[in-house]
């Protein structure tokens, strides 16, 4: 028998959600607070309820909303491909007929799923999240336990409120020390991918901790949290403290009143035992770290933005040298190239990865009184309707229009293509999205995953830059 | 689900690493409200090269795709196993599988059958050398066969018995429907729900 230990942040978490603990292989009962439903992965999982009978057992703790398919200009006209069309229209008629809440296109509430989660006020630390969406681990950001699902599973959470699995593995990823300006949380989350690689946090969650996390605002947290999977892991997770509190304090859907004070008793709970054990730990410097750009077509083909596309050659085992050249030939990226010297022709500011309003305030500082570059197109494409209403009362949308950008309704957008915002074959975009995977943002497209800052200043010089280039 | 405890069928070699499942399906092809019909989009962005292995004889008729490691990484969509099986493949083979990928075959009756890497590069040789060779998964011994090659693989336990038994997840937990009620009743009040205060209650 093992000893008794202390529990982390994450076990606590699934403890408190567990209906049934499995025997043997078998696995445990978990219970799901909150079930995020778009229109992509939801329409097969409400039919499969259909042809068995089966109810949506707990509408009140299922949403709904339209966010990767939708065009983000001319949303007061029907969809124009019939076949993204259809998939919205089916996920309202499924909405209708099972009773769940949907926000759809043109709702102030519209918005990508995990820009409206937290934004509601929905997302609460301690809770467990699913989503068809593989970037459901944002939620993490709250102390939430929080991972994307595929669509049986949506149909099983439709049906049952719960998921058959298997405990995870956790893992620390400690960031101490401190930021330089200009640093931000999508660089810390390039970093640790680079490291740990796609597929080093695979079984795992991970629980960010240390200094330069405790002092990151809850939207610097989501971008952090958002990439977990990128890094191959299952969910990733952060204590709740006051910064999670501030920012959920008077939402639609927080606790009010005593419930507010009985809530947050319970969440100041959630925190990893100082006995407790991780399964692996991995450390960052934060001090050290400067922006990050992708040079490849995977999330951990990352280096600093100084340095120079790397020569496969040079790299350790075969498997990497292999994927490095497959990734340079496809990215049409020559070894030593200086990263600051890759021109590309499309800026996209946007995604769930960095699609809120704390992410285009930044970009917009720095595009303030300057133009983008004749050679580029820039798309900005905020996280959600609400996001769009305060950055236009905050005047941000004519900063990005004086800059000669192009401000858009809310959706997914060209993080991935579903709907009309793609790149061209063969172009190059400085992207604040998530995935660098060939074709993902268009067919032929290459992507370069960078921060906001580092978009924006990108945007006015047309190479890959941070703000101090310009 | 239909059962499944060995399949044999014709191996094909995928030699790449990190095949995510943009790779598998561009998300361009997730548009169907069905679960049948994605084998259109299956590798999209590879097949317009005949070179391409899916586009070479026999391997166009295979069954069991050898792939390399980290295969279905990224995005949670179901399509990209919907989009091997509607292909025809049964099995893959690969040194290490992406969670949610690996859920999800498991969801679909695809088996996901992670051997080491020397076993891959092994069968990759063999199918290589010798186009056609059928390879055979057999979960009750969890080994995969091809020719005189024999490898063990690894399956978590309780996947392979649903497999081998063909059952529906979702009737599985409505046995401990029970339980479920019984965990709601215990629920902190404080906990967030979707629907307005007045629809709520």
């Amino acid at each position: 028998m093992a000893e008794k230990r202390g529990r982390t942040l994450a076990e606590k978490v699934w403890d408190e959600h567990t209906v049934r603990r499995g025997e043997g292989a078998e696995p445990d009962v978990l219970f799901i607070d909150l079930h995020l439903v778009h229109e992509v992965t939801s329409p097969q999982a409400f039919d499969g309820l259909r042809l068995a009978g089966r109810q949506v057992r707990r509408p009140d703790l299922t949403i709904a909303t339209e966010d990767h398919n939708v065009p983000t200009v001319d949303i007061e006209l029907p969809i124009a491909d019939p076949v993204s069309k259809t998939q919205v229209d089916t996920l309202r008629k499924n909405c209708e007929e099972f009773g769940v809440r949907l926000h759809p296109m043109g709702d102030a509430e519209q918005g990508i799923v995990h820009v409206i989660g937290p934004q509601l006020g929905l997302t609460q630390p301690g809770t467990t999240v699913v989503c068809g969406d593989s970037h459901t681990s944002t939620h993490g950001a709250f102390g939430a336990m929080a991972f994307g699902i595929g669509t049986s599973e949506v149909e099983h959470v439709l049906a049952t409120q719960t998921l058959p699995l298997r405990p995870f593995k956790t893992m620390a990823i400690n960031v101490e020390g401190t930021l330089r300006p200009g640093v931000t949380a999508k660089d810390i989350i390039l970093a640790v991918i680079a490291k740990i690689g796609t597929g080093g946090g695979q079984g795992y969650v991970l629980e960010y901790r240390g200094s330069a996390i405790e002092s990151l605002s809850m939207e610097a947290r989501m971008t952090i949290c958002n990439m977990s999977i990128e890094a191959g892991a299952r969910a990733g997770m952060i204590a709740p403290d006051e910064t999670t509190f501030e920012y959920l304090k008077g939402r639609p859907h927080a606790p009010q009143g005593a419930q507010w004070d009985e809530a947050v008793a319970a969440w100041r709970e959630l925190r990893t035992d100082a006995d407790a054990e991780f399964d692996a730990e991995v450390t960052i410097d934060a001090d050290a770290l400067t922006p990050y750009v992708t040079w490849g077509t995977n999330p951990g083909q990352g280096l600093p933005l100084g340095e120079s596309v790397p020569d496969p050659e040079q790299l350790g085992d075969e498997g990497a040298k292999f994927a490095a050249e497959k990734a340079l030939s496809y990215m049409d990226l020559e070894p030593g190239t200086p990263l600051r010297e890759i021109a590309v022709d499309t800026v996209f500011l946007g995604s769930c990865t960095n699609g809120r309003i704390e992410d285009l305030r930044a970009a917009a500082d720095v595009l303030r009184g300057k133009k983008v570059a004749d050679s580029v197109r820039m798309l900005v494409v905020p996280g959600s309707m609400r996001v769009r209403k305060t950055a236009e009362e905050e005047g941000l949308d004519k900063v990005f229009l004086d800059a000669g950008a192009e401000w858009r309704q809310a959706g997914c957008s060209m993080c991935l293509g579903m709907n009309p915002d793609q790149l061209e074959p063969g172009e190059r975009s400085a992207s604040t999205s998530n995935r660098n995977f060939e074709g993902r943002q268009g067919k032929g497209g290459r992507t370069h995953l960078v921060s906001p800052l580092v978009a924006a200043a990108t945007a006015v010089r047309g190479t890959l830059s941070s703000p101090e280039d310009l | 689900m239909e059962p499944i405890t060995e399949h044999t069928g014709i191996g094909v070699p995928l030699r790449r690493s990190n095949v995510d499942t943009d790779q598998i399906i561009p998300a361009v092809y997730l548009k169907r409200v069905s679960r049948t019909g994605f084998e259109d989009g299956l590798f999209a962005a590879w097949r317009g090269d005949e070179q391409f292995v899916l586009n070479v004889e026999p391997f166009d008729r295979g069954t069991v795709l050898v792939a390399g490691p980290d295969f279905g990484t990224g995005s949670s969509r179901e399509h990209a196993v919907w989009a091997l099986m509607n292909y025809g493949f049964r099995v893959v083979i690969s040194s290490r599988f992406a969670d949610i990928f690996r859920g999800n075959a498991g969801k679909q009756g695809l088996v996901a059958a992670q051997c080491s890497p020397d076993d891959v590069e092994l069968l990759w040789k063999i199918l290589e050398n010798e186009p056609g060779t059928t390879v055979t998964v057999d979960l009750a011994e969890k080994t995969v066969r091809a020719k005189d090659f024999s490898a063990p693989f690894e399956i978590d336990d309780y996947t392979r018995w649903r497999l081998m038994e063909g059952l529906d997840d979702i009737a599985l937990t409505l046995r401990h429907a029970d339980d479920i009620a019984e965990f709601e009743r215990g629920r902190p009040a404080h906990k967030p729900v979707t629907l307005p205060a007045e629809q709520s209650q």
